[in-house]
């Protein structure tokens, strides 16, 4: 069962590889992705009261909270494949792109889907960290997809910057492993998790300590986490968007879902207080950062691709806090913001295509002149800034209730205060790109291909806003797995 | 193999792969700095094989000869097809200048010594008090990756960094569980074969590999 929902992607990459591109690989590639939403439900629904399932010789291993993130990457990659169709079509039809080098788009799509499966499918911390570094070699070439300068200069900072975040990721993985050795962890897999877990209070707590350092830091560069956070905004806004959709919506989570495992085992090692205070450090950095750069942007991408510091670090606040509603609020804000920045980036990409900039400036009054797009933008920045009825508003408001109570308070108020400026400074800036006064010309129409996912991404991000159900006892079980 | 001929080869092997670091520092021509990289490939091979025969692990042996293959062969071969465009390039104008490179080398030898002091306490062997070297080594890669300004010495970096956690890996645990290593190795070769194209394609839109020139995106 996990070793097919990794096939699905692969196959379809493979199949995808062999031919020039045309349209019904890009469907193909849109039922892959369904086909992985849908094992993931699948398994969900195992797991959520039975026990973990195993694969592939025991190195897949799917619990509530891995059954979680497959539902999350599942639904991005449906909206980011479809999407994926008109980017295609539209950079054939501008002679920017050969059929070629679309199919070399598809299977690199497709192999991103696969490795970050097998992240979030891991049994082992080490395939977890095989997993991650493989999410960054073949996004390396999707970033640069386009070929222009801007993109390479981009790529090249992503791929350099996140090699050097992931290999103190994988030193902190070796003391881990190091640690279990000599923690009487001589079973037949000592960088399993659950072994891991099992024996954490026998694990040294000064290796420990270093360890779990290394971890924040090494996969907190793929997280976006300050202070390795530099290559994101270049790498979110350059990319083309059903990949910034993908690396924003999903990549960033996936990393933090690495951090999360990892703090089970330092969290029986040391006990929460360290954990908890590295956390907090790195998300308030992440949310200064981002409150202060977002004031002066530009350009609505990188707006974006600032706001998703903002949430990463909103993330690890939650998860500092720990509590078991702290983490189902971490894991439905994932969803989440998943959804929106997903909806906002797929628009983006639409906005740029039709309007050939990416300057706020330059594309004013959207709401009249683009009725369709307009609304679909306003509606998804009003979902990320934490607006009822989308589901971020509830994310939100619980995490922070956590953090209250467990005595996080302080950092709780320090993190308002940089959500009022980033508020501000979204507001303004969305308010330029939407209002204005209604040009001469007749509002242009959205074609209903591009609306319709945009549409129900954003209903859905409303609906689990509004009720918890049929999420509930899955991030139950889920949260309960990190806080136990 | 006698136990002082082991801890002797071993520590002559550990300090080879921190010294490569060091070296990469002041060489100036690209091209022996890719010389410099591929002893340390071999050393690092050196370690993984001593520690495989002491141990009689099969497993780690073969490592050992995928890490010679990898990162003293192919990955240097790599690295030379960017430089072979542009035989001359050299690292003319680091941000910080070669003496005092070294004394921030030196800097940060004491550094990983005095950040590695739980782990070394809890591996009371020869090979674990070596373990500081790898951390030196991996820190020394940082500081080459921040203060040099060619797209190769970047590259170089990135991979002094590596060799510098694979050089802990080995000394701490015997190597990581063979599955995660294979997995590891083919990233790290498959980044190199990215880079290479990567720095490729910047130098057919910059002409040169000067990463001053990556000036596009700012806030």
């Amino acid at each position: 069962m996990l070793a097919l929902v990794l096939a699905l992607p692969v196959v379809c990459g493979l199949v995808s590889g062999m031919v020039p591109w045309r349209r019904a690989i890009g469907w193909l590639g849109t039922a892959a992705a369904s086909g992985v939403l849908a094992s993931g439900i699948v398994i969900a629904v195992h797991v959520v009261h039975g026990r973990p399932l195993t694969g592939l010789g025991g190195i897949l291993r799917a619990d509530a909270l891995s059954a979680f993130m497959v539902v999350v990457i599942g639904v991005i990659a449906v909206l980011a494949t479809w999407q994926g169709v008109r980017y295609l079509e539209a950079e054939i039809a501008a002679g920017r792109c050969t059929p070629r080098h679309a199919a070399l788009y598809s299977v690199l799509v497709q192999g991103f889907l696969a490795t970050m499966l097998l992240a979030v499918l891991a049994a082992n911390l080490g395939v977890l960290w095989v997993a991650v570094e493989a999410t960054t070699v073949v996004t390396t070439f999707l970033v640069g997809h386009r070929r222009t300068r801007s993109s390479l200069e981009a790529s090249w900072k992503y791929i350099v910057i996140c090699s050097v975040g992931i290999a103190m990721a994988f030193l902190g993985t070796v003391l881990v492993y190091l640690a279990a050795l000599h923690g009487g962890g001589h079973g037949p897999h000592p960088l399993d998790w659950t072994s891991l877990v099992a024996q954490s209070r026998h694990l040294d707590p000064g290796v420990m300590r270093l360890a779990f350092a290394l971890v924040v830091l090494g996969y907190g560069t793929k997280v976006g986490l300050v202070p390795m956070h530099s290559w994101l905004p270049d790498a979110h806004s350059q990319a083309p968007a059903p990949v910034s959709a993908l690396m924003s919506g999903v990549l960033l989570t996936v990393a933090f879902y690495a951090i999360l495992r990892f703090k089970v085992i330092a969290d029986g090692a040391l006990g929460a207080a360290f954990p908890r205070t590295l956390l907090v450090i790195v998300s308030l950095l992440s949310l200064a950062v981002a409150a202060s750069l977002l004031l002066t942007q530009r350009d609505y991408k990188r707006m974006l691709a600032y706001h998703s510091i903002e949430h990463m670090g909103l993330i690890a606040l939650g998860a500092a806090a720990g509590s078991p509603l702290a983490i189902a609020a971490v894991l439905l804000h994932i969803l989440g913001h998943g959804l929106a920045k997903g909806v906002l980036f797929l628009a983006s990409g639409e906005i740029l295509l039709v309007e050939g900039t990416s300057e706020i400036e330059h594309v004013p009054a959207l709401l009249s002149r683009r009725p369709v797009l307009g609304g679909i933008f306003a509606f998804g920045l009003v979902a990320l800034l934490g607006f009822p009825p989308f589901s971020l508003f509830v994310s939100e408001l619980n995490m922070l209730r956590a953090e209250f109570q467990v005595g996080l308070g302080w950092a709780a108020v320090a993190a308002l205060v940089c959500m009022a400026v980033i508020f501000g400074a979204v507001m303004s800036h969305g308010r330029h790109m939407l209002l204005g006064p209604k040009g001469t010309a007749a509002p242009a129409m959205t074609p209903a291909l591009v609306a319709v996912p945009l549409i129900g991404g954003l209903v859905l991000c409303a609906f689990i806003g509004i009720s918890v159900w049929p999420l509930g006892s899955l991030l139950h079980a889920a949260a309960r797995i990190v806080a136990p | 193999m006698s136990a002082s001929t082991y801890s002797s080869v071993l520590g002559l092997a550990a300090a080879v792969v921190l010294l490569c670091a060091v070296v990469t520092l002041w060489r100036r021509s690209l091209v022996s700095i890719v010389r410099v990289l591929a002893v340390q490939g071999l050393a690092l091979a050196c370690v993984a094989m001593v520690i495989g025969i002491d141990q009689h692990d099969t497993g780690l042996m073969v490592v050992a000869v995928l890490v010679l293959a990898a990162k003293a062969i192919v990955v240097p071969t790599l690295i030379t097809r960017v430089v072979r465009h542009d035989p001359a390039s050299r690292e003319t104008q680091p941000l910080v200048n070669v003496p005092a490179s070294l004394v921030a080398a030196g800097a940060l030898t004491f550094l990983a010594f005095a950040a590695t002091r739980s782990v070394t306490s809890l591996v009371p062997t020869t090979a674990g008090r070596l373990i500081p070297l790898g951390l030196a080594a991996m820190l020394v890669g940082f500081f080459a990756l921040v203060t040099r300004r060619k797209a190769v010495s970047q590259i170089v970096g990135i991979l002094l960094v590596d060799n510098g956690v694979a050089l802990v890996a080995f000394l701490a645990t015997a190597g990581v569980p063979l599955i995660v290593e294979l997995g590891a190795s083919l990233d790290v070769l498959l980044a190199v074969v990215v880079l290479q194209v990567l720095a490729t394609q910047l130098r057919a839109r910059h002409g040169s590999l000067d990463l001053d020139q990556l000036t596009e995106l700012h806030d």
